[in-house]
């Protein structure tokens, strides 16, 4: 009762179906070209048009390739995914950036950056790191395709409200450990099952002290937890962070929003479902060691004797070993959950005046043109140039194999990214999670490192 | 597929692995298509799993187990983790199933479950480990799940269990309704709100 959850769900609620879920309104819906070809099939099925859809914005991500985005895609089914986004965006005349347009990227960096997502917002997107979004005080969530259909034909959602959960994390992270690290040691803690059925606050000393970045990363991760969503009550640091931003009001709207978004706040006497608490002292550099994100340590830990079988076989690891020391064979910085510039800037303070080891493969990924174009105007390009790495352009690359970026079967991948399932990342691909400074530890020595002895 | 639900009783599939992830269900490669094809993703379901690297069918996997089969796929707590692709349902009804029993599914996937007719049913952890050891002492061991009674049977031992399902969601199954034929009706509730609220 009284959470800042209940705050915005309530208000969007535009009938309670007896008996069933709640009609939520939505007030901004995201699509890109992997869950949405059905949703258009099927309103033409229906022959009915978009309801809102003014309220809709798509763009390409999973498929584009990440570099030569001025030619044509080279495999033909990814390009006629991405160009049936395009004729379905014309058709319904819905907002749409492709590849090479300046707004282009990944839908949960683009949607912060440019303004599209707002505190107090309802947003829904058919993609479970939708809860990205959250981070500036909305209620975003992930959903399938029906269901993306039925926001279009709609603008509404049937479902069922969520309990309400909230993480605080009190005190200060240690060097080198970063919100990617929160969030791994939240799933090791709670499981990948740990948070589902609820919607997530987190709060605490330690999360009021991570940037707006810091904040997309810990509640991108929210649903690697079973969360439905995750979400920061917005204050300075939001309001800094979306201010001047495209789509974001200004002037006199800009001083009334503030006002409006600064009661977005769970009140004192709010009542949580659930509620947990953690020392951010107790949080280290994390790495997880098998194929769900739950199956995390400390990067200087040893696998822990109950680890599954079937899982530490596939990544070709005992139990009781440690990880620091193995070889890496790629390096990925990117994805919606370390795509964004704090995290190129994190990258480069670790490898600056140093070289990428030989024989590891780097992949870095901006998540957006915007991102790219901060890199390049901050010199982080100069830097990461001279240590022998080079700038991708953007999109989910190496997050999921759906376009080149594929890592080979059996090779180990340091990943900024979000899953370690399974061929994740190509078929037989072995993945580890970690943060952007880990990652760029490894970058430059070629084995598992602690970022904190760099 | 749209369907009415009423009784269902069929023989299982055993699946007693944790943690199932969408990504299992159907692997990221085969997210392309345009289209709603459920033959294609049900050929394709578990397709990691089910064929080896040169493409046969690996016969330790259970959907090529022949004593195994039905419309009912019984799995791990945890079902359904990760992505949001209801590829994996359209995989899962495509291959013929219309009842997954868990004891825990997470919530995207449940919800792509219910949205395409297939009926996502939970379990108590002690339940559908009886289950697992029925089926698998004798895979000819049929379970009756009865959505108007909202009660899941085991034909072999005789146990039942009661299952949660909305009411709203209920009629739908029972009627071979959707969401969004609901939702074009409430068209002028929708406007109401927006001219108060947007």
């Amino acid at each position: 009762m009284n959470t800042l959850f209940d705050k915005i769900w309530d208000a969007h609620v535009v009938q309670h179906v007896e008996d069933g879920p709640d009609q939520l309104y939505v007030d901004r819906l995201y699509c890109h070209e992997v869950t949405s070809p059905q949703a258009f099939e099927g309103l033409r099925a229906r022959g009915i048009r978009c309801f809102r859809p003014e309220k809709i914005v798509c763009m390409p991500d999973h498929n584009t390739p990440t570099h030569d985005q001025d030619k044509p895609i080279a495999d033909p089914v990814s390009r006629r995914q991405v160009e049936a986004l395009a004729a379905n965006a014309a058709e319904f005349g819905l907002t749409h950036y492709g590849m090479m347009d300046p707004r282009n990227g990944i839908i949960h960096v683009v949607g912060p950056e440019r303004g599209l997502s707002l505190p107090g917002m309802t947003i829904v997107c058919g993609d479970s790191h939708t809860s990205t979004h959250g981070a500036v005080g909305a209620v975003a969530f992930g959903i399938g395709t029906s269901e993306v259909e039925m926001v279009m034909a709609s603008q509404c959602i049937l479902q069922p409200k969520p309990r309400s959960m909230r993480i605080r994390i009190e005190g200060t992270l240690g060097p080198g450990v970063t919100a990617k690290d929160m969030a791994l040691y939240l799933m090791q803690r709670l499981t990948t099952a740990g948070a589902t059925g609820h919607f997530v606050e987190y709060a605490g000393s330690a999360v009021r002290g991570l940037s707006m970045e810091g904040r997309l990363t810990l509640c991108n991760l929210s649903i690697e937890m079973g969360a439905r969503g995750g979400m920061v009550a917005p204050d300075e640091v939001t309001f800094a962070y979306l201010k001047d931003k495209e789509f974001v009001p200004k002037g006199e709207d800009w001083d009334r929003a503030v006002a409006r978004w600064r009661t977005l706040c769970s009140g004192d006497d709010a009542v949580f479902d659930r509620e947990v608490v953690y020392d951010a002292a107790d949080i280290a550099p994390m790495i997880t060691y098998g194929t769900n994100p739950g199956m995390g340590m400390p990067v200087d830990g040893t696998i822990p004797a109950d680890a599954a079988d079937k899982a530490l076989r596939y990544m070709g690891f005992r139990a009781g070993e440690r990880l620091l020391g193995k070889p890496v064979d790629y390096v990925f910085l990117g994805a919606c959950t370390n795509g964004r510039i704090e995290d190129f800037r994190a990258f480069a303070s670790v490898v600056r005046g140093r070289r990428k080891a030989p024989g590891v493969t780097a992949w870095l990924v901006p998540g957006s043109w915007e991102v790219y174009r901060q890199i390049v105007s901050e010199g982080i390009e100069t830097t990461l140039a001279e240590a022998g790495f080079e700038i991708r352009q953007p999109g989910c690359s190496a997050c999921l194999g759906m376009n080149d970026d594929k890592v080979p079967s059996g090779k180990y991948c340091l990943s900024t990214s979000n899953r370690n399932f399974e061929g994740r990342q190509g078929p037989g691909a072995r993945t580890l999670l970690a943060s952007p400074l880990t990652v760029a530890a490894a970058a430059i020595t070629g084995v598992i490192t602690d970022p904190r002895t760099i | 597929m749209k369907q009415k639900f009423n009784i269902i009783e069929s023989t299982c599939v055993p699946l007693p692995l944790e943690n199932v992830d969408t990504d299992q269900i159907i692997p990221a490669r085969f997210l392309k298509s345009t289209s709603r094809d459920e033959r294609f993703f049900g050929e394709n379901l578990f397709r990691d799993w089910r064929y080896r690297d040169d493409g046969t069918p690996d016969p330790g996997f259970v959907l090529n187990d022949s004593r195994y089969g039905g419309e009912i796929l019984l799995a791990g707590r945890n079902f359904g983790s990760g992505s949001s692709r209801e590829h994996a349902a359209w995989a899962i009804a495509g291959y013929g199933f219309k009842v997954v029993i868990s004891s825990f599914f997470a919530d995207i996937h449940k919800n792509n479950e219910l949205n395409n007719f297939v009926l996502p049913v939970v379990v108590s952890d002690d339940f559908l480990a009886e289950l697992f050891s029925t089926v698998k002492a004798d895979p000819s061991t049929r379970v009756r799940v009865d959505v108007p009674a909202q009660t899941v049977t085991s034909l072999a031992t005789g146990r039942s269990e009661c299952f949660e399902l909305n009411a709203y969601k209920k009629y739908c199954l029972m009627n071979a309704l959707d969401d969004i034929d609901y939702l074009l009706e409430q068209r002028p509730k929708i406007e109401a709100y927006e001219r108060k609220n947007v």
